[in-house]
C-alpha cells in the first residue's frame, strides 16, 4: 500500500494516551489510610469515586449482568477485608482493578469453562494487515450522542474475543502498565503487547464505519 | 521499512516504547505512505476514543444492591470500624 511521495504531509504527533495517575486524587493515600484505620465513610468515598469504573470494567471481562454486578460487589468486600496487605506500594486503583480482574475472571470461567483460556497460545495465522482504510476526520465521535456512544463502544469490546477483549481492558481502559497488565493476568510481557495489537486493530475495524468519512452524516 | 513491518510495530510506536532508530525510520515511512498514516492514526483514535469515554452511571438498582451489601457485611469484616457511613 505504499504510494509515492505526496507533498508536505502532515504527521499527526502520537501523544502517549494519559497514565494511571490521571485516575487518582491526590487524597487517595489519605482516604485508604483512613479505611485502614477502620474508617468506613472514607472507603465508601473510595467506592463512590470508582465503582462505575469498576462496574465497566466487569462487565465487559463477564459481559454478563448479573456476573459484573458480583464480581463488582466481591471486589469490593475483598478490598476492604484485606486493606491491610494493601502496603502502597502501587496506586489503590491498580489493586482494585487487579481484584475485580479476579471476581470478573471467576465468573467468567464459571460460566464459559472451554472459551477462557488467558494463557493460552492465540492463532497468529491471521493476517494482521489492516483490510478497511479510510480516514475518520477530525473528533469522530463528536458525531454520536454520549448514550449511542456507549453501546457502540460496548458492543465492538464486547465482539472480541475474551483474551483480547481483556487485555484491552486493562492496557487501554483502565490504563495499566504493560507490565502490570502481564502480571494481573499471568501472561508474558511479549504475548501482551501481542494480544493488545491484534485488539487495537479489531477494534479500530469495528469502529471504522461509525466513524470514517461520511459516516452517521 | 514496508507496510507490514509498520503494523508489526503499531502498538510500540503507539505505545512510545520503540528506540528512537526505529522510530525514525517508521515515521520516514509515514510521510510517504497515506494509507499507513490512516492505520495510525485511526488506531490511535481508537484507543483514545475508548481510553476517554465516561463509565455510564451505576443502574440504580445495582448501585443500591452493592451499598446495602458493603452496609451489612463491612461492619462484620471489621468489627471494630466506626460505623460513619
Amino acid at each position: 500500500m505504499e504510494k509515492s511521495p505526496v507533498n508536505s504531509p502532515k504527521l499527526n504527533p502520537v501523544q502517549h494516551h494519559t497514565l494511571p495517575s490521571q485516575v487518582v486524587k491526590a487524597d487517595e493515600p489519605e482516604l485508604v489510610a483512613a479505611a485502614k484505620s477502620g474508617d468506613i465513610s472514607a472507603f465508601d468515598t473510595l467506592v463512590n469515586r470508582y465503582e462505575r469504573k469498576i462496574f465497566r470494567l466487569t462487565q465487559n471481562i463477564t459481559q454478563n449482568r448479573e456476573d459484573a454486578e458480583d464480581a463488582m460487589q466481591e471486589a469490593f468486600l475483598k478490598a476492604y477485608e484485606h486493606l491491610d496487605n494493601f502496603e502502597g506500594n502501587s496506586r489503590f486503583y491498580t489493586w482494585l482493578v487487579r481484584i475485580a480482574v479476579n471476581q470478573a475472571l471467576m465468573k467468567l470461567r464459571r460460566r464459559r469453562p472451554n472459551v477462557v483460556s488467558l494463557d493460552e497460545e492465540i492463532d497468529t495465522g491471521e493476517d494482521t494487515m489492516p483490510r478497511e482504510i479510510e480516514d475518520w476526520g477530525p473528533s469522530p465521535s463528536d458525531r454520536y450522542e454520549q448514550t449511542e456512544m456507549g453501546d457502540i463502544l460496548s458492543k465492538a469490546i464486547g465482539d472480541l474475543d475474551p483474551s483480547f477483549r481483556i487485555v484491552f481492558q486493562l492496557r487501554d481502559i483502565e490504563q495499566l502498565s504493560t507490565e502490570e497488565t502481564a502480571e494481573a493476568l499471568g501472561l508474558s510481557v511479549p504475548a501482551v503487547k501481542s494480544r493488545l495489537l491484534r485488539a487495537r486493530l479489531k477494534l479500530r475495524q469495528r469502529l471504522n464505519p461509525y466513524f470514517r468519512r461520511g459516516a452517521n452524516s | 521499512m514496508r507496510c507490514r513491518d509498520i503494523v508489526r510495530e503499531l502498538a510500540d510506536y503507539l505505545d512510545e516504547a520503540l528506540d528512537p532508530t526505529l522510530r525514525a525510520s517508521i515515521e520516514e515511512h509515514l510521510c510517504k505512505c497515506e494509507d499507513c498514516r490512516i492505520v495510525v492514526d485511526t488506531t490511535k483514535q481508537t484507543i483514545d476514543i475508548f481510553c476517554n469515554s465516561e463509565p455510564a452511571p451505576l443502574p440504580q438498582t445495582t448501585r443500591q444492591r452493592l451499598h446495602e451489601a458493603l452496609a451489612k457485611r463491612l461492619r462484620r469484616a471489621r468489627p471494630g470500624a466506626s460505623p460513619q457511613a
